[in-house]
């Protein structure tokens, strides 16, 4: 058992130490395994005799000596097989360790881990073990596989890169944005992953949260001045702040309108609000940004009838206009149906209709069935209801979609002339 | 996003007439390596998250509980029933993705070597996340 400060800083650690070892190796997969035996010997050796004068040096050289010895023997054992299959290119690199540490080593790894070849499933799995450093077993368990299925998950992850040529190196200016948008993408995923949790697997899942919360901080230290990096991490903590409340007792799902406000935590929504305040003003406004800026109008409204609903309305439009995301004109539809009536929204769905990506989809009909509620057409509301609860591959959305139904079927058999409104 | 594919077989008389209790040894030997092997291409691949075979349909007993809560034993099967014999649980990106595992499956060779074209079942496993935001 290893001191949590020790833990701590071993962590913090890894990635910037990865980093600089993949530099100089070009290997993923050996340069992991290297500095995991470093990360091991330093958990025993530091833990007796204190902390080196400059822990990351002493990694950096620790597994660099590991490997460079592992591609020596290999070196030799090619050597006495064929004397001209020697590699001596590989042991002058290796023998010439200079054992400093840049922050683009860190972010080039990022980089890496969420290169756009990789599937969505490996860039999360490589980027929470390569540069979040937890355990194989730690992601599997998280993800609900086998942690054999994780193991090879990852390393095909890790081949991908080495096979793709991946240049490791920052990305050049003009891709730089795409190559951003990925990152964001797949911190935001396991982030979801983690909040979306249902509640069997609470616990466990609820730290991927934490965790992607924890490296978009980590690519917010890297590049400071990205409005984007910081919109992410600020519709991060917006969101985590409301998780005490999202679930019940029995482990229902409470939508935002009906949940218990006192709590939110206060702390988190605050250092989201002056996040998303301090980088708004700065004119380079994206999409993260504008989501960061509606999860803090509903965040700031006391209760649920005092939310600014016009002004979320206002940022839909904005976000409208940047985005040709299905899923934001169907929050843009509820939206106008707050501010000026379910007609209205409606009107917004029945346009939705022939939107080839949400036709059919189950959170288009648990909206339709929202809005029907509101306007009193109970019995097509419950068609509806029923309708999303059929699609959704969600247990606890269902679950929610099933007992609206239930409740408005209990409505209608005492109110049967509330039929149509 | 997880599926289950869903390995069925009819309890009737005609299918154990067909079945692989009466394939020869070469056959049936064949048939498990198939399985074994695509097993394991999908541990390779990072999918595989379990698959099970189950006891023979003639084994099975359906059970309801009694007044009491006692169990009672259901143990005559009407003769079309189709039984489940096995299954995978995969994890993979795509929809399409668990329809190629499943039409592979369905491939495996029978009497004779010919593909058996078995139907598989699949169901996605309810372990998505809802999306409440975008």
């Amino acid at each position: 058992m290893i001191a949590p400060d020790l833990e701590h800083l071993l962590r913090e650690l890894a990635p910037q130490v990865l980093g600089a070892v993949v530099r100089r190796f070009r290997d993923f997969a050996s340069a992991e395994d290297a500095v995991q035996e470093a990360l091991l010997a330093a958990a025993t050796q530091w833990a007796r005799q204190g902390l080196p004068e400059h822990p990351r040096a002493w990694l950096v050289t620790v597994a660099s000596r590991t490997l460079t010895d592992q591609i020596r023997s290999e070196v030799a054992r090619r050597r006495r097989e064929t004397l001209a299959a020697m590699e001596s290119g590989y042991v002058m690199q290796a023998a010439d360790i200079e054992p400093e540490v840049s922050s683009d080593d860190t972010l080039n790894l990022i980089y890496l881990c969420c290169h756009p070849e990789l599937t969505r499933s490996s860039a999360i799995a490589l980027t929470l073990r390569a540069v979040g450093g937890l355990t194989t077993g730690e992601i599997a368990h998280a993800f609900l596989v086998p942690e054999a299925t994780m193991a090879q998950r990852i390393s095909r992850a890790k081949r991908t890169t080495k096979d793709s040529r991946v240049p490791f190196r920052l990305p050049a200016a003009g891709e730089q944005t795409e190559r951003l948008g990925t990152v964001l993408h797949v911190l935001y995923l396991i982030f979801n992953e983690g909040y979306s949790a249902s509640w069997g697997e609470l616990l466990q899942r609820n730290d991927l949260a934490s965790e992607a919360i924890r490296l978009t901080r980590l690519v917010r230290t890297l590049l400071p001045q990205d409005p984007e990096v910081a919109g992410l991490l600020a519709l991060m903590l917006l969101t985590d702040a409301r998780r005490a409340a999202r679930i019940g007792l029995h482990g229902e799902a409470i939508p935002l309108h009906k949940q218990e406000r006192s709590l939110w935590d206060r702390r988190q929504i605050d250092e989201g609000v002056r996040l998303i305040s301090s980088v708004l003003p700065k004119g380079s406004v994206g999409p993260y940004q504008v989501q960061a800026a509606i999860a803090a109008v509903h965040d700031e409204a006391v209760r649920s009838e005092d939310t600014d609903w016009p002004q979320i309305l206002a940022l839909y439009d904005i976000l409208q206009r940047m985005s040709d995301n299905p899923m934001v004109r169907l929050n843009h539809a509820v939206a106008a149906a707050m501010v000026h009536g379910p007609g209205t929204g409606l009107e917004l769905l029945a346009n939705l209709d022939s939107d080839e990506r949400l036709k059919g989809h189950h959170r288009l009909e648990a909206v339709r069935g929202h809005l029907q509620e509101m306007s009193g057409d109970t019995q097509q509301a419950i068609a509806s209801y029923l309708n999303a609860a059929s699609r959704t591959a969600s247990l606890p959305e269902r679950n929610f979609l099933l007992e609206q139904a239930a409740r408005l079927r209990l409505i209608l058999k005492h109110h049967p002339v509330r039929r149509q409104g | 996003m997880k599926f289950i594919l869903m390995m069925g077989m009819k309890a009737d008389a005609e299918s154990k007439s067909k079945g692989i209790m009466t394939w020869p040894k070469e056959d049936i030997q064949a048939h498990i390596a198939f399985m074994m092997s695509l097993n394991k291409q999908l541990k390779e691949a990072g999918e595989f998250v379990s698959a099970e075979g189950l006891a023979w349909p003639d084994q099975a007993k359906l059970i309801r509980a009694g007044k009491d809560g006692t169990p009672i034993t259901d143990g005559v099967f009407p003769e079309s029933k189709e039984f489940l014999i096995g299954y995978w649980i995969i994890d993979v990106e795509t929809a399409e993705r668990a329809y190629q595992v499943a039409a592979r499956a369905s491939a495996a060779p029978g009497a004779g070597g010919a593909p058996l074209d078995m139907p598989i079942e699949v169901r996605q496993i309810l372990s998505g996340p809802p999306d409440e935001f975008v």
